[in-house]
């Protein structure tokens, strides 16, 4: 079964109703046990950086997060914040260790002149990787609200948006996926992400 | 780049959908979720709920009809109406709700922005301006509880006002302009976009699809919201939509 790693994560009831909706089983947890038998891991998150990641240690879910994704190769999606916490680290209000499952690092959106901070709104997928489950994505309209984005290698991205800077939207290392939009606010699209994560990635 | 959004506005009261006729005439057009799941299918890029008349009767929001809305419809949601705490808040937030809308309340305690701003995040907070202008003393002056109350603030000071204190977006309705279906208050909307670097929704005023081609193309606004063009049909947003890209605006 999907879980949903439970951490107190802002959108999670709204994930947990794009699942439920879509007639896919998940289930809401933070046992270790449950999560390192999972069929495949979602990260939600909505908020700051450092204190989600302090929820986490808290709750001594990241050797087990860890664990799951790189020894026992469950599929992972981050989702907004979820996504953000994946890489290695972040500078958002002073400096945070991530996840470190996809290598690269968050930094703020830089401020630029008729650009407003926090992005927030539909933006456009370009299509960034040949061969994906998520082809469906390119030239579709994510939902997306953030102050901050992925710096990463071109090889991670699966699809960016333009907002000033080329901002990564969907991100992939082996079977760690992350998207910096919201799928459950994305329409359509949005939920086809999920279904496609739930059916196509986690086997 | 980033779309504009259009932004269909269901006033509810007592869990159902309803447009004031400038505030006041209330005609009944049915269930939000049928509502909301219908826009969706359109093209809505969000909706904002309102709790129409919660402030003047002490109202509670509106959990169950976001609950309830959230469950069927996959956008983002910003509620309204009768909130007045972090606790409040946070039960709509939870109830599915992405952004939650303040205007009496921010009035009676702006403090509540900074609050809920530094719980929930900027983004998470609307601040809804209802403003009219004051012919006599020569300014745009706020207005609450539904348009009845005048406060004697100057609006364009207050919304510099509420992006300090935490605001993330502003909702901004002309209330010269709302029910008129004579084009939005371009002038009040630039003069807002020289102060405040937050996005900028404009309501008020909509009749035609011109408007909208008119208010996205001379002013620098993220949104423009109406209501009863769309609840009636009289606009319908692939069509809008249609209208906008071939007139040079992003949309999605």
């Amino acid at each position: 079964m999907l879980s949903i790693i439970d951490y107190d994560a802002g959108n999670t009831f709204n994930v947990i109703k794009a699942f439920k909706y879509l007639g896919i089983e998940v289930q809401l947890t933070d046992n270790p046990e449950k999560i390192m038998r999972s069929s495949g891991l979602i990260l939600p998150g909505v908020g700051a950086f450092g204190p989600a990641m302090e929820t986490l240690e808290k709750k001594n879910l990241i050797g087990v997060i860890k664990e799951a994704v790189l020894i026992n190769k469950i599929p992972l999606l981050g989702i907004c914040l979820g996504m953000q916490m994946l890489f290695e680290k972040s500078s958002e209000y002073g400096n945070h260790k991530g996840l470190g499952l996809i290598p690269g690092e968050i930094s703020a959106i830089p401020e630029k002149s008729g650009l407003k901070v926090p992005q927030m709104g539909w933006n456009e997928n370009h299509l960034k990787k040949d061969e994906t489950d998520f082809e469906f994505i390119a030239n579709e309209y994510t939902y997306f609200v953030h102050s901050y984005y992925a710096v990463c290698d071109k090889k991670y991205l699966i699809s960016t948006v333009d907002y000033g800077v080329e901002i990564p939207a969907m991100v992939q290392s082996k079977n760690v996926f992350g998207t910096q939009f919201h799928p459950e606010k994305s329409g359509k699209v949005g939920l086809n992400i999920l279904k496609t994560f739930s059916e196509k990635v986690v086997k | 780049m980033l779309a504009k959004r259009i932004i269909p506005c269901l006033d509810v009261d007592n869990g159902r959908v309803k447009k004031g006729i400038n505030f006041v005439n209330l005609v009944d057009v049915g269930d939000p979720a049928t509502i909301a799941a219908e826009y969706e299918k359109q093209g809505a890029d969000e909706l904002v709920f309102l709790d129409i008349t919660a402030t003047n009767q002490e109202r509670r929001t509106m959990k169950e009809v976001v609950e309830r809305v959230s469950s069927q419809v996959f956008m983002p949601l910003t509620v309204g109406g009768g909130i007045k705490s972090v606790e409040d808040m946070q039960a709509l937030l939870r109830a599915g709700a992405d952004k939650i809308s303040l205007n009496s309340a921010a009035v009676a305690t702006p403090k509540l922005i900074t609050d809920g701003a530094k719980k929930f995040g900027n983004q998470c907070i609307v601040v809804a301006i209802d403003v009219k202008r004051n012919v006599e003393k020569d300014y745009y002056e706020v207005y609450t509880h539904g348009g009845k109350t005048a406060t004697g603030i100057d609006a364009l000071g207050w919304a510099q006002k509420v992006v300090k204190l935490g605001a993330g977006e502003l909702l901004v309705t002309s209330m010269d302009k709302d029910g008129t279906k004579s084009g939005f208050d371009i002038e009040l909307y630039q003069k807002l976009s020289a102060l405040v670097d937050v996005p900028i929704i404009a309501s008020g005023g909509a009749g035609t699809s011109t408007d909208f081609t008119n208010v996205f193309r001379e002013s620098t606004v993220d949104g423009a919201l109406a209501a009863s063009v769309f609840h009636y049909g009289e606009i319908t947003i692939p069509n809008l939509k249609k209208i906008l890209k071939n007139q040079g605006v992003n949309v999605r």
